[in-house]
């Protein structure tokens, strides 16, 4: 997506001269909708929410980027997201980075958490399946996100690798600013260990996804 | 063994093998496919109960005012239903603010009824037991542009604000999984898990066929659902908080659609999963 977009600027900074007249048509054409407007429009249909819900539509820096561009972003604010939210993983004290895949399993499988019908008590899942096609078995996945199949074994197991996934799970911003995944280790959906699981139902051998 | 078979059982194990995936997936769209056209038949939709239920409400006098709804104008004159769905939402002069037909409704109710809504909005989305007017109320209004093509008016500066609004909001990443509606509506071919998504973000054929089948019956759910509910099912799906009925973000969003969706021929209550 980025690769196009970025195409897409190359092709539009190229033509820009001669395609003046239209651009400033097009600005025109569509209105952008101030902001202060926006967030007078969000007070009036979620301001009656208990104060820490309220504090989960409040954009931070990263998402204020994302927003603004519509996750399309110029590349010198892709680097400052990315170097951004890499600060933000923290990696397991011990060093060990793979959990039980069993568990990730489970993890990957489980859509439930964060939803305002979801109780208190619910646990969080990864929900992997809705985006991502992961054991072959599975037929019930989603296409939002590239198919995970083989994924340890494509990488001959590689312990970097390995590093590249927890990463890519805690923060997935910190790979690829405005990457439509959830940050889950970074918005605390999931814990340091779900994200070890979840890095060994992806690298394990023994994972039905390396089968 | 002939060459020829040998070629024909090396050609199916290829065949199979590489292609079995392709086909299983293949084979459950067109199961789901037949299954959409079997509920889509309107004499087994039970949606048209909630349009008989909501005619009669309509037209019962209630409220201090002892009247019916008969005198509420959904933006074509007092009384005037056929067309005024496919127009919605739309600025009223009266209240000065843009309105879906639900806002408009408890509107009428209010103003022209003296309707106490407290019970109609605790009852704006139905279970069991508990049958919504909104929702009966909504299913027979909107049942009169059926066959009609979806044409907000956008003329009011109002309208305009409401549309542009609703665009940035479509765009808006928020709640703890970072999701907007675009996060699942502004791609092409799209699935999750098995669902296909629409998307939403280019005017045409897709945010059409979607917002032309609302309100529908529910299967799942054994009811029908408006919009408004719509809605504030896909906020809770992003992980965003609870949004208030009826409320201007929702009538926002619901403008950028529809506009979208212009030209969109209206068949509702359509069925769906």
């Amino acid at each position: 997506m980025r690769t196009t977009s970025k195409l897409t600027s190359l092709i539009l900074s190229a033509g820009v001269i001669a395609a003046l007249p239209f651009t400033a048509y097009a600005q025109t054409a569509t209105k952008k909708a101030d902001p202060a407007l926006v967030d007078a429009y969000l007070k009036a249909t979620f301001g009656k929410a208990p104060p820490e819900w309220q504090a989960r539509i409040e954009p931070d820096d990263t998402l204020k980027t994302c927003n603004l561009h519509r996750n399309d972003v110029p590349s010198a604010e892709a680097d400052k997201i990315v170097k951004r939210e890499l600060a933000k993983v923290v990696f397991p004290a011990d060093g060990k980075l793979l959990g039980d895949w069993k568990q990730g399993q489970k993890i990957a499988n489980n859509g439930r958490g964060g939803q305002f019908s979801d109780d208190a008590k619910t646990e969080n899942g990864g929900n992997c399946y809705a985006c991502h096609q992961m054991e072959k078995a599975e037929v019930s996945y989603g296409t939002l996100g590239p198919s995970l199949t083989s994924y340890g074994k494509d990488r001959k197991f590689d312990p970097a690798e390995v590093k590249n996934a927890f990463i890519k799970i805690y923060d997935s911003q910190a790979v690829l600013a405005c990457s439509n995944m959830p940050r889950f280790g970074a918005n605390k959906v999931l814990s340091e260990k779900q994200i070890m699981d979840l890095v060994a139902f992806l690298f394990d051998p023994e994972s039905p996804i390396n089968k | 063994m002939t060459r020829t078979t040998i070629g024909w059982a090396l050609a199916a194990i290829l065949f199979s093998s590489l292609n079995f995936a392709a086909y299983a997936q293949d084979a459950s769209e067109k199961e789901i496919e037949r299954y959409r056209a079997m509920i889509s038949d309107p004499l087994s939709n039970p949606g048209f109960l909630a349009v008989d239920r909501g005619e009669i409400l309509w037209s019962e006098k209630r409220g201090t005012k002892n009247v019916s709804l008969e005198g509420c104008d959904l933006g074509l004159g007092a009384g005037k239903l056929e067309g005024a769905f496919a127009q919605m939402p739309r600025f009223f002069a009266d209240s000065e603010r843009v309105m879906d037909l639900e806002q408009r409704l408890l509107w009428c109710m209010q103003n022209i009824q003296r309707l106490d809504t407290k019970d109609v909005i605790a009852r704006r989305f139905s279970g069991p037991g508990k049958p919504s007017d909104m929702e009966d109320l909504v299913a027979f209004i909107a049942n009169k542009s059926s066959g009609m093509r979806i044409a907000v008016p956008l003329k009011h500066p109002k309208e305009q604000e409401m549309a542009a609004v609703g665009e940035a909001l479509f765009y808006r990443r928020g709640g703890v999984m970072d999701f907007s509606c675009a996060t699942c509506h502004a791609d092409e071919g799209k699935r999750i898990r098995l669902q296909g998504l629409p998307n939403l973000s280019k005017a045409g054929k897709q945010p059409q066929e979607t917002m032309g089948t609302w309100p529908t019956y529910r299967v799942s759910q054994s009811a029908l659902r408006t919009m408004q509910h719509r809605l504030w099912d896909c906020y809770r799906q992003q992980r965003w908080p609870i949004p208030e009925y009826g409320s201007d973000s929702i009538t926002a969003l619901t403008v950028f659609l529809q506009t979208q969706a212009t030209g969109g021929e209206i068949t509702v209550p359509s069925i769906k999963r």
